[in-house]
């Protein structure tokens, strides 16, 4: 299991000009904003289920960017379709990270499906996502540097990771107005 | 010599059609309805157009966002049946002020012959208003294209939602046979 934290720093740490980072609602959003302040962040903090179809569309309209979303179980759940979407409208530049924590931490770290018999990666695979795989210890690491940057995607990582609550650390603005136009200057610059 | 008159039927798709190719939409995302059909086909023949076919109508919320956010401006068709599914998602260009456009071809409203399209038709605009939609509505078929671009002009240009219901008394009613 994955301390997840210190693995998104780890991932964005010296990051390359050509990755644009979205996350989705939850932890992951405070994980990415964890690793330093960057206008090329753009993170949920509602609307669940829509990070995946936020990335596709991103990734389609940007194709020499690279793309890398963070999201958690819980978000990839309650959108399971966008898998198939993402799998039939294909786009090289996309990855998808799940930080897997089998768990709604947010709400009281209630089980979630991935807790269950419902596993992430199998349904990325059978979406049609065939580069997709599971990560359980950090040994993976440049694997996943690899596919992120290098790879032809999409691309779907299953990061299992630790149920623990960590410190919510805040965006730059709470305004998704502010938040996507500040993004966006990251992509016209 | 008597002419010969040549008729060129012009269907109302095809306004829609000339408002994407004039105020640059790429990117079309649905779930598809028989009233749309005609557009659909359009748009996949145009290789300017993606055209992503949606698993879920409330997905082509956050494609719409995404792609304006990489600089594409996109529109999302649906059947009124699918207005419902968005909802949640619709906060999303709310918050961020990113335009939005959807086509909504509507059902259980005028000589439907299947009650189930009842309940969502009857709940269409009042669900897109309180979410702070901006509805226009077209029920004839030569204010299809003005409506259309008024629309997608108050979106991109106000920077909020908008959505266009296509009257089914435009569109028809299909009469199903059993058997």
């Amino acid at each position: 299991m994955i301390d997840r934290r210190p693995f998104v720093q780890k991932i964005l740490k010296n990051r390359k000009d050509n990755l644009r980072v979205v996350s989705g609602i939850g932890t992951s959003t405070w994980d990415i904003m964890s690793a330093g302040d960057n206008k090329g962040n753009f993170g949920f903090i509602g609307a669940m289920g829509q990070s995946i179809p936020f990335a596709l569309g991103l990734a389609k309209s940007q194709p020499d960017l690279r793309i890398l979303l963070f999201t958690g179980d819980g978000d990839t759940l309650m959108s399971l379709g966008s898998m198939a979407t993402v799998a039939n409208h294909p786009v090289n530049n996309l990855t998808i990270i799940v930080l897997d924590n089998e768990s709604y931490v947010e709400t009281g770290s209630q089980p979630t499906a991935t807790a269950g018999k419902s596993d992430l990666e199998l349904i990325a695979k059978g979406s049609g996502i065939s580069n997709s795989y599971t990560v359980t210890n950090e040994n993976d690491y440049e694997k996943i540097m690899n596919t992120i940057y290098d790879e032809e995607g999409p691309s779907l990582i299953v990061v299992k990771c630790q149920a623990k609550a960590t410190p919510l650390v805040f965006p730059h603005s709470f305004d998704g107005s502010v938040s996507i136009n500040r993004f966006m200057s990251s992509i016209k610059s | 010599m008597g002419k010969i008159m040549t008729v060129i039927k012009k269907d109302w798709r095809n306004d829609i059609y000339a408002v994407f190719k004039n105020l640059n939409i790429t990117m079309v995302s649905h779930v598809p309805d028989a009233g749309h059909t005609p557009l659909i086909n359009l748009c996949e023949k145009d290789n300017e157009i993606d055209v992503v076919t949606l698993t879920t109508e409330q997905d082509g919320v956050g494609l719409s966002c995404g792609a304006y956010a990489g600089g594409r401006k996109s529109a999302l068709l649906m059947q009124s049946s699918g207005v419902g599914n968005c909802i949640n998602a619709l906060a999303l260009p709310n918050i961020c002020r990113i335009p939005f456009l959807t086509i909504v071809s509507m059902r259980g409203e005028w000589g439907e012959f299947i009650p189930w399209q009842v309940p969502m038709g009857l709940g269409t605009p009042k669900v897109l208003e309180a979410m702070d939609i901006k509805v226009f509505r077209a029920d004839y078929k030569d204010e299809v294209g003005s409506t259309v671009d008024a629309a997608a002009r108050f979106a991109f240009n106000t920077k909020r939602s908008a959505a266009v219901l296509l009257s089914q008394k435009m569109i028809g009613a299909k009469q199903f046979k059993n058997g």
